[in-house]
């Protein structure tokens, strides 16, 4: 048993976070709810309930799992990136600004579509990564910054080039059928950019643990210093990090633009960058885990639509569990005296044992 | 003269830059007090948020300044004791702390909100109180000075004043000079006996008390009311702000002023239907700048040494 829980620690650890906030949620609901069990129940079983909610789990945990690869792979290297969300944003704008405003035949279209963004977002990524390697400008507040940059600055280009003024607010173009990604399972809307996402999990994880690079940027994130020592480009590192990132977050939102909007009719930023971030800490920056992550942060935002909808239960409990979750985990000594107890005994055994034995 | 012109021209724009900077000093003083003890403060979109809110939800219960202000203060206090015990004593990142705390207060004041006001977007259907406006005495009578400073409401006036607060807590007192040393190097000041995570716990509790300050401005000053997610990123302008005025008190009175300004002119484009997205973009640009530019002088220092 001991022996168990040392080696999955971490992911009794995550376990016990969740608890802990799934409790205190259940404490707020029986509290606050006229009709508990009701509550409870679509808190915990509402996705299911249709398969419509089952597939909005799955749509939206595409772009999720996107923000989350794009935001792991810098911090797999130790950087710090909190600009997806404005990578996203901007790459999206222009795609949409270049998918409304050219004409291909589909299976030229789509693919330059994703390039398009792909290339902004990674430009986005270059700009942070670069003030980074060379002159240690801080990642975290440069991307923060342009988060803002990107926001005004794509709403300039969609209102004032793309906006389809028919519309009552502010909306681009429709994309033309081109470049659409079509939905494929009847009564929700999955589409084939969700496909593309899990393509892009399994790259991720061959890039991280199967090729020379993700050594490379695994070794610079364990220790910096030791990787320049042991001949690794860091300043190649940083950069190329940022830049991969940048790219993935550019397709995460096209990719929502083409399978489920089919014009830009954001706003402000939807808020996948921070989600992202969320899903990266609680997958610990693997990628499957971090799959597993945002299908789990998606449920419970449906969960949150279901009791919105059905019951007297605000669906922001969710965004509190959330924060509780992730609090826990990033609170690295959180249960760490109980893993020492643990170990000590286990060693202690062991030493009885090798006492005995002789 | 064009229309853009006259009214940047006019008094009431003055006074509307005052208006609009308010919040974002009171934050950026919080952020730059935590900076200069060495941390990045980004909690203060949810510290604003909640002091917001529990003012005006104990307004509209006490009908009482006092007790309002109170809670809103304590409420900053609270969430920045939260972030100190998880980031000083659980040994977790402050940075996902803190976003894990912003979302916290988002989603914790929505849900709140609905329970008191039956409503998701806004206080509006509970009578909450304003803090009173201030005339200053002879200043008031001076024709267009007058009509820029006097008449703010009486936070406006406490912002201005943190400035000096903040400069007073930095450099004229022994906590001051604490937080600073722990900031530049924490190994040195803990072997002449500070306690490094004492005093980086006081400096986030002071910067949760300015962050409330500004939380209380938006929801009893600015308006009347409590919005959802009402802080719309002035607690990101802040960290902006404190970048570029490198953390210390007149730099950042300075930066706060130039976002007031650079958003005031967007707010009055707007209204004009030109453009206003490269006005508001500016600020966010010159932080970049900035901030290379510092790194590239440090960069270099580094090298000479």
């Amino acid at each position: 048993m001991e022996r168990f829980i040392l080696k999955y620690f971490n992911l009794i650890r995550t376990i016990i976070a969740f608890l802990i906030g799934a409790f205190i949620c259940v404490l707020i609901i029986f509290i606050y709810s006229k009709d508990p069990s009701n509550g409870l129940r679509y808190f915990f079983l509402g996705p299911f309930s249709s398969i419509g909610r089952l597939g909005n789990v799955i749509e939206m945990a595409s772009p999720i799992i996107l923000c989350g690869l794009a935001i792991a792979i810098p911090f797999q290297a130790e950087q710090f990136n909190i600009g997806a969300e404005g990578a996203l944003f901007i790459s999206a704008a222009v795609a949409t600004g270049f998918g409304v405003s050219t004409n291909f035949p589909k299976f030229i279209h789509i693919p330059l579509m994703l390039l398009v963004a792909g290339g902004v977002g990674a430009f986005w990524g270059f700009i942070p990564g670069i003030l980074k390697a060379k002159w240690k400008a801080s990642e975290l507040v440069i991307t923060l910054m342009m988060n803002y940059v990107a926001l005004y600055l794509s709403l300039y280009i969609i209102n004032f080039h793309f906006r389809d003024k028919k519309a009552g607010f502010l909306v681009s173009y429709q994309l033309p059928k081109t470049a659409w990604f079509d939905q494929f399972i009847k009564n929700t809307r999955i589409h084939y950019g969700v496909l593309l996402t899990i393509v892009f999990i399994i790259l991720v994880y061959i890039l991280l643990y199967k090729t020379k690079l993700g050594y490379e940027i695994r070794m610079t994130g364990f220790n910096i210093n030791f990787a320049k020592y042991g001949g690794i480009n860091t300043f190649k590192i940083i950069l190329i990090t940022q830049i991969i990132g940048g790219f993935i977050a550019g397709i995460a939102g096209i990719s929502e633009v083409m399978g489920i909007h089919r014009r830009f009719n954001w706003q402000g930023t939807p808020g996948y960058g921070w989600d992202g971030v969320v899903v990266a800490i609680i997958g610990r920056n693997h990628p499957i885990l971090i799959a597993f992550a945002s299908i789990f942060i998606a449920y419970l935002r449906v969960s949150g639509q279901v009791l919105n909808l059905l019951t007297d239960i605000p669906a922001e409990i969710v965004t509190v569990l959330e924060s509780i979750i992730i609090l826990l985990i990033t609170a690295e000594a959180f249960l760490t005296q109980w893993k020492y107890r643990i170990t000590v005994r286990e060693a202690e055994k062991r030493e009885v044992k090798i006492e005995s034995a002789s | 003269m064009s229309p853009l012109l006259k009214s940047i021209l006019s008094p009431s724009f003055g006074f509307a830059i005052l208006r609009v900077m308010t919040p974002i000093l009171f934050a950026a003083i919080g952020v730059a007090i935590t900076a200069l003890s060495g941390a990045i403060n980004i909690s203060m979109e949810g510290t604003m948020l909640i002091a917001a809110f529990f003012g005006v939800i104990v307004s509209a219960f006490t009908q009482n300044l006092l007790l309002s202000f109170i809670a809103g203060v304590l409420a900053g206090i609270g969430l920045a004791c939260i972030l100190a015990y998880f980031h000083l004593k659980l040994k977790a990142d402050i940075i996902l702390a803190a976003i894990a705390l912003n979302m916290f207060s988002s989603g914790i004041t929505i849900f709140l909100l609905y329970i008191f006001a039956k409503d998701k977007g806004t206080s509006s259907s509970l009578k909450s109180l304003v803090f009173p406006s201030i005339q200053i005495p002879i200043i008031k009578d001076i024709p267009i000075l007058g009509q820029i400073f006097s008449g703010h409401n009486i936070l406006t006036y406490l912002a201005l004043i943190s400035v000096i607060i903040f400069y007073i807590i930095t450099f004229k007192t022994p906590l001051g000079l604490r937080i600073r040393a722990v900031g530049q190097n924490p190994d040195a000041a803990s072997s002449v006996g500070v306690n490094v995570n004492k005093i980086r716990f006081y400096a986030l509790v002071l910067s949760g008390i300015f962050g409330a300050l500004g939380g209380l401005y938006l929801s009893m000053g600015y308006v009347s009311w409590f919005a959802r997610d009402m802080t719309a990123g002035r607690g990101f302008i802040a960290i902006a702000a404190s970048n570029l005025g490198a953390h210390l008190p007149f730099g950042v009175f300075l930066a706060s002023l130039l976002f007031g300004i650079l958003n005031t002119i967007a707010i009055y484009l707007a209204s004009l239907q030109i453009p206003s997205e490269f006005i508001q973009m500016i600020p966010y640009i010159a932080t970049v700048i900035t901030l290379t530019i510092y790194s590239i002088q440090a960069a270099r220092k580094r090298k000479e040494r």
